[in-house]
């Protein structure tokens, strides 16, 4: 982890501040450390930055991958974005699903997708999760609740709905959330969806990953309005969180999580955040669209690992030694995530047209390109 | 045995499965308090109540990509398009969606859906309303496709395409729904894949789907008159496709003429020609020729209207083209 990058004062050089590490246990009280920050218990915001660790750490192997060529294709890291993943998916309940666009190996994992099934699938290989046929984009695990994995831009808003009608139509008391960029609001099919949530009352929350740029184009040159502003035509009410702040960001998605559970209706949140890397692997950090001092600003300043660190750092929650205990940890699972898919074979030649249809009637053919041709010159016979 | 019309037997499918699944649910433009643009889910909201029968706003997009969810949820959504036409609004989610779900995600995600409404040209409906989209359906892997052209048919092929597994779509039309004729009481199911031979014969095979079987009845009709016996082989299903059917018509009068609504290229015709020269160019006698619409949009001006959609008059002297008559 990088050193020093804090602004705060009280740092010492190696990033511990003076007093922390149980300094106050000396007089026989509590130690500080052992009562947490904002309700969370330190164990519990140690496990949020495990996870943000592991979620950068797996996003880097991708990213070392990509360029050697173990992953091809379209990659879309979510570096910079970690604090959404945890902040908003963490307080869920398994039972509760996630649909989602293509930057979305992270949210993968914190549902449930083990690191090594997520790369494995971004190796195109047969233990993947979707078993090397979706890729990067489409990362599906339902028995965890994760639900894809989808690469048209805002297609997967009306299937959220879906999924949220199936679980009002069962009567069950599940939540869907349904992740977007912000982009996806531009799309009729968000417009729909939001509509049809809204006049059906369905318990889902639509989560804008507002990191400020479709591909290349600001938000703000394509929107008239502000996007708090997008769901009000549909009397769905707007919430914004700074997507950065994991703890604050979790604490939201526990309490409206469970305001939609109890009947609520859908719900839209404007999740601020930042993208470090580019659109997809193929695209340059910053260029033509946004300024290499912006970006560097923002790795500076809005980094949501910088930022749980310093707070954990500087409450004495959190020591150099756990820090770098914590990151050995992610790295060593990504390590381990990384040789399960290279250890992995591809998907066998002969699956090619498994799973096209999932019933094969008994009479006519499905496949028209000559795969089931009869004898040549010969009839049906 | 009892008559219905053609709108009856749909309406009777969709009750069958309803009753016999709570999964199943209708949901569509109109469907609900109007009983159906074309009356075909007439009483159903009364019969079920508005948790299974569905008014959708006009979202085509929205409620198809809506359906699709809560079919990979395990429900079994019948998703209606006042007609295919409104449908090309929704192809992402068909196509993108519905129809490569189950593949992207080795095998996890079933889309047990239904899509149904008319297809093809009325009358005088003109360009944006007047147009066969069974093309646009069975080009994707993923997606069934069953074109029913009477009551009997419409009935059992509307339940099996419930029960299937698969995106099914029910592709009808709005000159069929008057249509009379017996259908089989209670539970009557059709298997996907199997065509039916509505009229036998040796001359020539007039092979065809949907609408377009009542005009190769008529154009058989008039052929007999001039003693030539034509076997008009119904489809019924475009995928699964009855390939065994369709050898075995042209085994035995090894002249075919393939009529279809839509236009010419890259037309279900065009894919059924390539089929009949693969799998049995030796039993040919003659070309295969389509009849088709003409390869425009449709006109609106009823004589234009009348050259430009397949007809009788077509379909008979493209028989007696493969006949060298």
């Amino acid at each position: 982890m990088a050193q020093g990058m804090r602004t705060a004062a009280g740092r010492t050089a190696d990033g511990t501040v003076p007093g922390a590490n149980g300094s106050e246990t000396v007089d026989g009280s509590e130690p500080a450390a052992s009562k947490g920050l904002d309700g969370f218990t330190r164990e519990e915001l140690h496990a949020l930055l495990a996870d943000m660790l592991l979620y950068r750490r797996f996003e880097e192997k991708a990213e070392e991958a990509y360029a050697i060529g173990k992953i091809g294709g379209f990659c879309h890291l979510h570096i910079g974005q970690e604090g959404l993943a945890a902040g908003s998916i963490k307080p869920l309940r398994d039972d509760d699903l996630v649909i989602t666009a293509y930057r979305e190996h992270t949210q993968a994992i914190a549902k449930g997708i083990s690191p090594g099934a997520a790369m494995a699938e971004l190796y195109g290989r047969v233990d993947g999760c979707s078993g090397g046929r979706g890729g990067s984009m489409h990362l599906f695990d339902t028995t965890v609740g994760f639900w894809g994995g989808h690469g048209i831009v805002g297609g997967q808003i009306p299937l959220g709905a879906g999924l949220a009608w199936a679980i009002k139509y069962r009567g069950g008391d599940q939540i869907c959330l349904c992740f977007m960029g912000d982009a996806a609001v531009n799309q009729g099919a968000f417009l729909e969806a939001l509509n049809m949530s809204a006049i059906w009352h369905l318990p889902v929350i639509y989560v804008v990953e507002n990191n400020g740029y479709g591909m290349g184009t600001a938000f703000s040159r394509v929107s008239a309005t502000e996007m708090e502003a997008r769901s009000g035509a549909y009397g769905i009410p707007a919430h914004t969180v700074n997507g950065q702040d994991v703890v604050a960001t979790y604490r939201f998605f526990e309490e409206l999580a469970e305001r939609v559970r109890s009947g609520a209706g859908p719900q839209f949140v404007n999740a601020v955040t930042y993208r470090f890397r580019g659109h997809s692997m193929s695209d340059p950090v910053s260029g033509t669209y946004r300024s290499k001092e912006e970006v560097d600003s923002h790795v500076e300043a809005q980094d949501p690992i910088k930022i749980l660190r310093d707070r954990l750092m500087d409450s004495g929650l959190l020591t150099q030694e756990e820090l770098e205990a914590l990151d050995a940890e992610a790295r060593a699972l990504t390590d381990e995530a990384a040789d399960f898919a290279d250890a992995s074979p591809l998907p066998d030649p002969s699956t090619l047209y498994d799973h096209v249809y999932a019933e094969i009637n008994r009479h006519g053919r499905l496949f028209l390109d000559g795969r089931e041709r009869g004898p040549a010159g010969g009839t049906h016979g | 045995m009892a008559e219905l019309t053609y709108r009856e037997a749909l309406n009777a499918a969709m009750c069958q499965e309803m009753d016999r699944d709570d999964s199943v649910f209708l949901m569509g433009e109109e469907v609900a308090e109007y009983d159906g643009a074309y009356k075909v889910s007439r009483g159903m909201l009364e019969r079920y109540g508005d948790r299974r029968v569905v008014d959708s706003p006009i979202s085509e997009l929205g409620f198809t990509g809506l359906c699709v969810g809560a079919a990979m949820a395990g429900l079994r959504p019948i998703c209606e398009f006042m007609t295919f036409n409104f449908s090309i609004l929704a192809l992402d989610q068909v196509i993108n969606s519905a129809a490569k779900m189950l593949y992207m995600t080795n095998g996890q995600v079933p889309v047990p859906i239904v899509f149904r409404g008319p297809t093809g040209a009325a009358l005088q409906l003109s360009a944006q309303h007047s147009q066969a989209c069974e093309t646009y359906y069975v080009h994707a892997p993923g997606v069934k496709l069953v074109t029913p052209a009477t009551p009997a048919d419409a009935k059992g092929l509307l339940a099996a395409a419930i029960r299937d597994d698969d995106p099914v779509a029910v592709m009808e039309g709005e000159l069929l729904y008057n249509v009379r004729g017996e259908v089989p009481d209670g539970e009557y199911v059709i298997p996907l894949g199997v065509a039916d031979r509505k009229r036998p014969g040796d001359d020539v095979s007039i092979v065809t789907h949907g609408k377009m079987v009542h005009v190769a009845l008529q154009a058989a009709a008039a052929l007999a008159r001039e003693e030539i016996e034509a076997d008009v082989l119904d489809l019924r299903s475009i995928r699964p496709l009855d390939v065994d059917a369709i050898l075995e018509s042209v085994a035995r009068t090894n002249r075919v003429v393939y009529l279809e609504e839509g236009w010419p290229f890259a037309g279900v015709g065009a894919q059924i020609v390539a089929l009949i020269q693969d799998e049995a160019f030796d039993d040919l006698d003659a070309p295969v020729v389509r009849v088709t619409q003409a390869d425009v949009p449709m006109p609106y001006a009823k004589n234009l209207e009348q050259l430009a959609k397949p007809g009788v008059k077509a379909v008979v002297e493209a028989c007696k083209r493969v006949l060298y008559l």
